[in-house]
């Protein structure tokens, strides 16, 4: 028995310490390891499991340099998530993880960063933020383009104020707006249409619906940045979360283990065929 | 978990009764479930508190008469969950031949008072006539996916009832085919997986008591055991038989006449 | 005593020596499969005696179509590979990751110790091995190890046999994975008319012959004993071209043929099941009915069932032809980039074992330009 490494499937106690409602049936859960030894990646997942109920994939949403601060944004969609809107502080479920690819924050560090979200695909990209304001004088111009459908889903809305202030340039639109919005409306893809890059020394991440960043990855291609400084995270179906139950597969990936997030030249190709 | 147990209530329509016997079968758990939910209407079994609501009404046959037709609706405003258990009530049961026949003429043929019998012309799936929140296949239903429901109810999740084809199952369990092994004309192929494959471990042809599974190709299968010499008639009959309504299945007899005349492109040898 | 043979070494050994190599593995701790007839096929199950064997018995194969023809005389191993593979024997269909109990501040999560069963299998066909070692890749080769398959593997004793013949659906010859034996088995045995050649392929293997009548082969021994596995490979008509398959089926993934073959498949399964290679499984839920103990059991699944493919936002694989394209060009083409191997050994069963005989040679060549 010695010599094995630990199973994947062993999974860990996480206590629910707050519940957050963010927007209509999204809440951020904050959970606490009990001092376990957790650190991740800003764009790392974890398998969180409802026991009785199942498992599911969800990225990590929180500060990856305050890791015992581990938090996940979810939408109540699917059977676990649903289960999940049950749960009260206090309460415990299982995680494993983290897992999966990062965002490259430490390979683009002198660069400008374009930050391209759509509705909860911000969730994965906030510990981007949170790192990009941590070590912002590493970075070169940073901007944060997110759109959601209506001004009542946009996520995080109060963090956009301390993001500017800490001179990330955000921009937000919305696809449909109300009588009392001032903001920007349209596709997110117009608003990195609109925005300023210097081709040669951005990097573009972004997250949300594939039709989106499919969008948003070939209109930064098309003015100039290089496919493999363009950055996506894809969602697939994570079952076993360690490539050995074959599910996730997008082409020659495990989307769980060589992803969730890709560069663009990698994955490009396949992202335009349809039911790949 | 529950600060009251969920009630439960069982129902009948026109049917064999025996999926209500297969949640009887439930012999060892049966009484963990009594724990668990409580069973306020189950005839078959004794209980019948009719008053009120329940939270989960599991409607076990077909609709074959009006009364039948006015029940159901009653029943449905009664349930918060409703769950149709078995062939009849998911797909109209055998006795939905009568939906290719002449329900005048046979009541003719059986009764010999046939005024006093009122019956409709069809006999239909619930789902038909009210909203069905859940179903579990099957003639009958199996006792394990019975338990499942139960479990569900219990753990707060959706029922997990997989629609893949019985093959699935059958090679899980290393049971040779029966169709390339012995050249029968097997259903499994395009029927729904949950019978823990009876028929095939006991070298006979799966003939559909779980319905069609998503997406049954029954174009492709009929055409290949045409090819092998089963006439239509046979075909037609293995495949209208328990499940004979249910859609995918009930066009059996146009796509094998269909197949007869077309054309389209064959698995060659 | 004589010292054991050295792993690379051959030697002859009487027929009745078979029954003896059963008993010791047997006497050592060992389930002994081999392959026997049951329900009109070749199926993988325990022997204790060499009578068990189908001696004689034939297995004629063509595209959804299996039989079998008795020959009053013949040896061991006429027969070629049937439905079952080792597959299961350490990748099982169903088997339990995660026991989970409720405590009191939260749950007890435990991963069960994996079994470790001793198996020895008899007549493990090149194509087999070959299909093994793909998936000890599979298993064990990422950053994360299966504990189970792990388990299991170590305690597996294979007896390999060259194949005699090939059935018309092998095509082992194009992905040079037979049939003749190179390596991964204990033991190599090759049926001759008085005997077996027997090739020592591991140390463990060595420890179970000598003192069973065994000599060395004489040369004409070791030159027909050659000559078997070659006669095998001239049988072989279908192929599939492992040069150009690759670059083919990923630069014709809008191809005509898809949408076409999607007519003819039933998404049925039964091609992923029978696969010695496919490794799909899912982890479902197993509750008890007072919500205080449920685990977590593992099962064989398939790319063919839209469950398979299913996110929030609905299946990646919603139709009949993105599935078959997902397994072809999987087990043809990403699999290499997976796993620096192909995900087919070409042992056929996809062909046999396809209620409508879907052929996966044929594809290929559709989509390769060749015949449509």
């Amino acid at each position: 028995m010695t010599g094995l490494p630990p199973s994947p499937w062993q999974t860990r106690n996480a206590t629910v310490r707050a519940i957050t409602p963010e927007v209509p049936e999204v809440r951020t859960y904050d959970l606490d390891l009990h001092g376990a030894n957790y650190s991740f990646r800003p764009g790392q997942f974890n398998m969180l499991y409802v026991p009785g109920v199942g498992e599911v994939a969800i990225s990590v949403s929180s500060d990856p340099a305050v890791p015992h601060q581990l938090r996940h944004t979810i939408r109540a969609v699917g059977n676990v998530t649903r289960a999940m809107t049950r749960l009260a502080v206090g309460d415990t479920l299982g995680l494993r993880g983290p897992f999966g690819t990062a965002w490259p924050v430490e390979t683009v560090r002198g660069d400008d960063v374009v930050i391209v979200a759509g509705g909860l695909g911000l969730a994965p990209l906030r510990p981007v933020i949170y790192h990009l304001i941590r070590h912002r004088h590493d970075y070169g111009r940073v901007a944060v383009l997110y759109g959601a459908r209506t001004p009542a889903d946009l996520l995080y809305a109060h963090e956009y104020d301390w993001w500017q202030a800490a001179e990330l340039d955000v921009h937000i639109s919305v696809d449909v707006a109300t009588p009392n919005w001032r903001g920007a409306i349209g596709f997110v893809t117009t608003l990195l249409a609109q925005l300023p890059v210097k081709p040669t020394r951005t990097a573009v991440f972004t997250c949300g619906p594939e039709v989106m960043m499919r969008f948003v990855a070939s209109g930064a291609c098309q003015r100039g940045v290089p496919a493999e400084r363009i950055f996506v995270s894809l969602e697939r179906n994570m079952n076993c979360a360690v490539a050995l139950c074959g599910h996730c597969q997008f082409g020659p990936s495990f989307v769980c283990h060589d992803g969730p997030v890709f560069s663009y030249d990698r994955v490009g190709r396949l992202l335009w065929v349809e039911n790949l | 978990m529950h600060p009251q147990k969920p009630r439960l209530a069982v129902f009948k329509f026109a049917s064999c009764d025996g999926c209500q016997l297969s949640l009887l079968d439930c012999e060892d758990e049966l009484l963990t479930v009594a724990e668990q939910v409580e069973i306020a209407y189950f005839l078959e079994a004794g209980p019948a508190d009719s008053s009120g609501y329940y939270d989960v009404g599991l409607v076990e046959g077909s609709i074959s008469t009006p009364h039948d037709a006015e029940r159901i609706r009653a029943i449905r405003a009664q349930c918060r969950y409703l769950v149709t258990i078995g062939a009849c009530a998911t797909a109209g049961g055998i006795q939905a031949l009568r939906n290719w026949g002449d329900v005048e003429e046979f009541a003719q043929h059986v009764y010999a008072r046939p005024e006093y019998v009122r019956t409709l012309a069809t006999s239909t799936p619930i789902a038909d006539h009210v909203k069905v929140d859940f179903e579990l296949r099957g003639c009958p239903v199996n006792k394990h996916q019975l338990l499942e429901l139960i479990a569900a109810l219990v753990w707060g999740r959706t029922p997990r009832v997989p629609r893949q084809s019985v093959c699935v199952e059958c090679k899980r369990r290393q049971v040779v085919c029966v169709a390339v092994a012995k050249g029968v004309a097997c259903l499994g192929p395009v029927t729904q997986i949950g019978c823990e494959v009876i028929c095939p471990q006991y070298d006979r042809e799966c003939f559909g008591c779980f319905g069609p599974k998503e997406y049954p190709n029954l174009i492709s299968l009929g055409r290949r055991y045409q090819r092998d010499g089963h006439d239509n008639g046979h075909l037609t009959r293995l495949v209208r038989s328990f499940n004979g309504y249910a859609p995918g299945f009930r066009t059996v007899e146009k796509v094998l006449a269909k197949n007869n005349h077309s054309s389209s492109p064959q698995p060659s040898e | 005593m004589t010292p054991p043979p050295a792993p690379g070494s051959s030697l002859w050994m009487p027929k009745p020596a078979l029954q003896t190599l059963i008993d010791r593995l047997r006497a050592d701790g060992y389930d002994v499969l081999g392959p026997r007839m049951a329900d009109g096929a070749i199926t993988l199950a325990p022997l204790r005696s060499v009578d068990e064997l189908p001696r004689g018995v034939r297995d004629e194969q063509q595209p959804g179509r299996y039989r079998l023809t008795l020959a009053d005389d013949g040896g061991y191993f006429d027969h070629v590979v049937g439905p079952h593979s080792l597959k299961p024997l350490v990748f099982p269909p169903r088997t339990t990751v995660l026991q989970v109990l409720r405590v009191r501040n939260g749950w007890e999560f435990r991963t069960p110790d994996p079994p470790r069963p001793k198996q020895a299998v008899l007549g493990v066909r090149a194509c087999d091995l070959h299909a093994l070692a793909i998936q000890d890749r599979v298993f064990l080769g990422g950053a994360y190890r299966d504990p189970e398959y792990a388990a299991r593997r170590e305690g597996l004793f294979l007896i390999a046999v060259n194949c005699a013949r090939s059935a018309a659906t092998c095509f082992c010859v194009s992905m040079n994975t037979g049939p003749a034996v190179t390596g991964g088995a204990d033991l190599i045995l090759t049926e001759l008319a008085n005997g077996f050649v027997v090739g020592v392929g591991s140390a463990r293997g060595a420890s179970y012959v000598g003192g069973m009548g065994e000599r060395p082969p004489t040369a004409e021994e070791e030159a027909a004993a050659a000559a078997i596995p070659q006669r095998a490979a001239a049988q072989q008509t279908r192929r599939i071209n492992t040069a150009t398959v690759h670059d083919t089926l990923l630069n014709n993934l809008e191809h005509p043929r898809w949408a076409e073959v999607a007519k003819r498949c039933l998404s049925c399964a039964n091609c992923t099941m029978v696969c010695p290679t496919c490794f799909c499984s899912t982890v479902n839920e197993v509750n008890d009915l007072l919500g205080t103990q449920t685990q977590r059991e593992r099962v064989w699944e398939s790319c063919f069932n839209e469950e398979h493919s299913h996110t929030a936002s609905g299946a990646v694989h919603p139709t009949t032809k993105s599935r078959y394209r997902q397994w072809l060009t999987h087990k043809l083409a990403t699999w290499i980039d997976q796993f620096g191997t192909s995900g087919c050994v070409g042992c056929g069963r996809c062909i046999t074992w396809c209620p409508v005989g879907i052929d996966i040679t044929e594809e290929v060549a559709a989509m390769e330009g060749g015949r449509a």
